[in-house]
């Protein structure tokens, strides 16, 4: 009896060690494969064209679905805010409630997950694509730099596009917001806006803009660590697209809190 | 069809690799390779599929590194530089891959360039332009120059993957399976773009392949990887002159005796 169950402890154990090593592993390559890029952003050649090429892109695939979640978030999140504020008489603050919300949490939260879900997915399977049919290793052999090419320019993309969305993503949602006050207080966008502003400080600009950079940057370089480290097949590059997604995603809920609290100690 | 063979110097080798090995966990494909590419020289390397003959020409250009041994490419140990060393390397060396390797999001135009404007800074509109096209009108595709990889036959994906990497001059060339896929007549055209590659930018090129005809029609030499080592050098006749049963049944195969 107690042989089987120290037996059973020594698998568990092993598997456990297993997976934490696997784990140290993993951390130890994301951190080199981001100090790489570290590295050569500040090296030439600058590749400004596919910098541009590819903000451009990150922008044109989330616009859409950005500007319809956005319209969507604002518009549902002063519907549901208003009966709790009805109860209390205190209907004069949804502007200012619904644009605290957005502003500091909902519109970076949301332009970050939708760009993990469109853009992120997409840079993993195009890297992973291009390793699987050896494109990335025909660069690497024509003594070209791919990961300046493919990697640095990318990350750029996301970390200053997905800044521009979120301030898009806010307005975009302030709008749903004020079309809902609107349509049962009858208050104009002027008001809505100036009480809407009332409680927002600098401060608030400054997080809601760091933690999208953060989060661009997250989801920038999640993709291309999985599509640049894809295995050979087609599997691999189904792996490094869905890797994508999942790690960004999650990263970016963690990077939330971790922002959250160290602006909140500044406020 | 048959090769008229280079007269080749047996000395000063632009590539020399001595007790070469490489495993892959518990696989070990190289186990100590000798080999020799001399100047102007066409070496085909055969063997069978898992052998690791496109380790081999990865090892060379760099992109693998090997467990053990030396590898000397225009005299430089590759195996211990810095990346700026391999990258200037790398620059003299053309590797064509077995899939074509064509950067899928660009013009068979901006395939070419990629390379060249990265390694000639300093070359202007026109000249780039001029080399782009002189390429492609040397393996005889000028009129797929603004065509995607994606609109491309087999036939001519490797023939603009051979025009990519002869955009930058290379001294030596490594063909992965260059006919692998490819119809027989297609196959021959490739080996004929092979030889003429060799005579017009005075290569040397190792061209790793299971096909015999082409290892007979591009090979000034011929080295079969048997057991993870080159156990049989020399002519075409020379290597398939044999009893050794690891050697004739390949011959008998590939020629449907």
């Amino acid at each position: 009896m107690s042989g089987s169950t120290s037996a059973i402890t020594v698998k568990k154990h092993s598997s456990f060690y297993r997976w934490l090593t696997g784990m140290f592993i993993t951390l130890y390559k994301v951190s080199k494969f981001i100090a790489r890029f570290f590295k050569e952003l500040f090296m030439p050649p600058y590749e400004f064209k596919e910098v541009i090429k590819q903000c451009y892109d990150v922008g044109v695939r989330s616009f859409t679905l950005i500007t319809v979640t956005g319209f969507i978030v604002g518009w549902i999140f002063t519907k549901q805010s208003r009966p709790s504020l009805v109860t209390i008489g205190a209907t004069s603050w949804l502007p200012s409630l619904v644009s605290i919300a957005i502003l500091r949490a909902l519109a970076s939260l949301v332009t970050a997950l939708i760009a993990a879900g469109k853009v992120g997915s997409s840079i993993g399977a195009e890297l992973g694509s291009m390793r699987v049919t050896e494109q990335i290793d025909a660069m690497e052999v024509s003594g070209t730099k791919p990961f300046k090419y493919l990697v640095c320019t990318r990350v750029i993309a996301t970390s200053i596009t997905v800044p521009l969305l979120a301030t898009y993503t806010a307005f975009i949602a302030l709008l749903g917001g004020y079309l809902n006050v609107a349509q049962n207080e009858g208050i104009s966008f002027t008001t809505f806006m100036q009480n809407a502003f009332d409680p927002i400080t600098f401060i608030d600009f400054w997080a809601t803009l760091t933690k999208s950079l953060v989060f661009g940057f997250t989801i920038g370089i999640v993709g291309c660590y999985q599509g640049y480290n894809a295995l050979r097949g087609t599997e691999g590059v189904g792996k490094a697209a869905n890797g994508a997604v999942v790690t960004a995603m999650f990263l970016v809920f963690i990077e939330e809190v971790i922002v959250v609290q160290i602006f909140g100690w500044l406020r | 069809m048959v090769k008229i063979k280079t007269t080749i110097a047996h000395k000063d080798p632009v590539i020399t690799i001595r007790g070469l090995e490489k495993s892959f966990e518990q696989n070990t494909v190289l186990r100590g390779i000798d080999l020799d590419l001399y100047q102007g020289e066409n070496l085909a390397v055969l063997g069978r599929s898992g052998t690791g003959k496109s380790v081999l020409i990865k090892i060379i250009c760099g992109l693998l590194k090997p467990d053990a041994g030396e590898v000397k490419v225009f005299g430089q140990e590759i195996t211990h530089i810095t990346e700026k060393q391999l990258q200037e390397i790398r620059v003299r060396i053309g590797f064509s891959f077995q899939n074509s390797a064509l950067y899928d999001s660009m013009t068979v135009r901006k395939n070419l360039e990629f390379p060249l404007v990265r390694n000639r800074t300093k070359l202007s509109r026109k000249e780039i332009n001029d080399a782009v096209e002189g390429t492609l009108d040397a393996v005889g595709l000028l009129q797929a120059i603004n065509q995607m990889p994606a609109e491309l036959s087999g036939g001519q994906r490797k023939r603009i993957g051979i025009a990519r990497t002869l955009i930058l001059n290379p001294e030596v060339m490594l063909y992965d399976e260059p006919t692998a896929g490819l119809d027989p007549i297609t196959s021959i055209e490739i080996n004929s773009l092979i030889n003429e590659v060799q005579q017009r930018y005075k290569t040397s090129s190792i061209i790793i392949t299971h096909d015999l005809t082409c290892a007979k029609m591009t090979g000034d030499r011929v080295a079969m990887l048997l057991d993870g080592k080159f156990e049989r050098q020399g002519s075409f006749e020379e290597v398939f002159d044999t009893d050794d049963e690891r050697v004739k049944p390949f011959y008998d195969y590939n020629f449907i005796k």
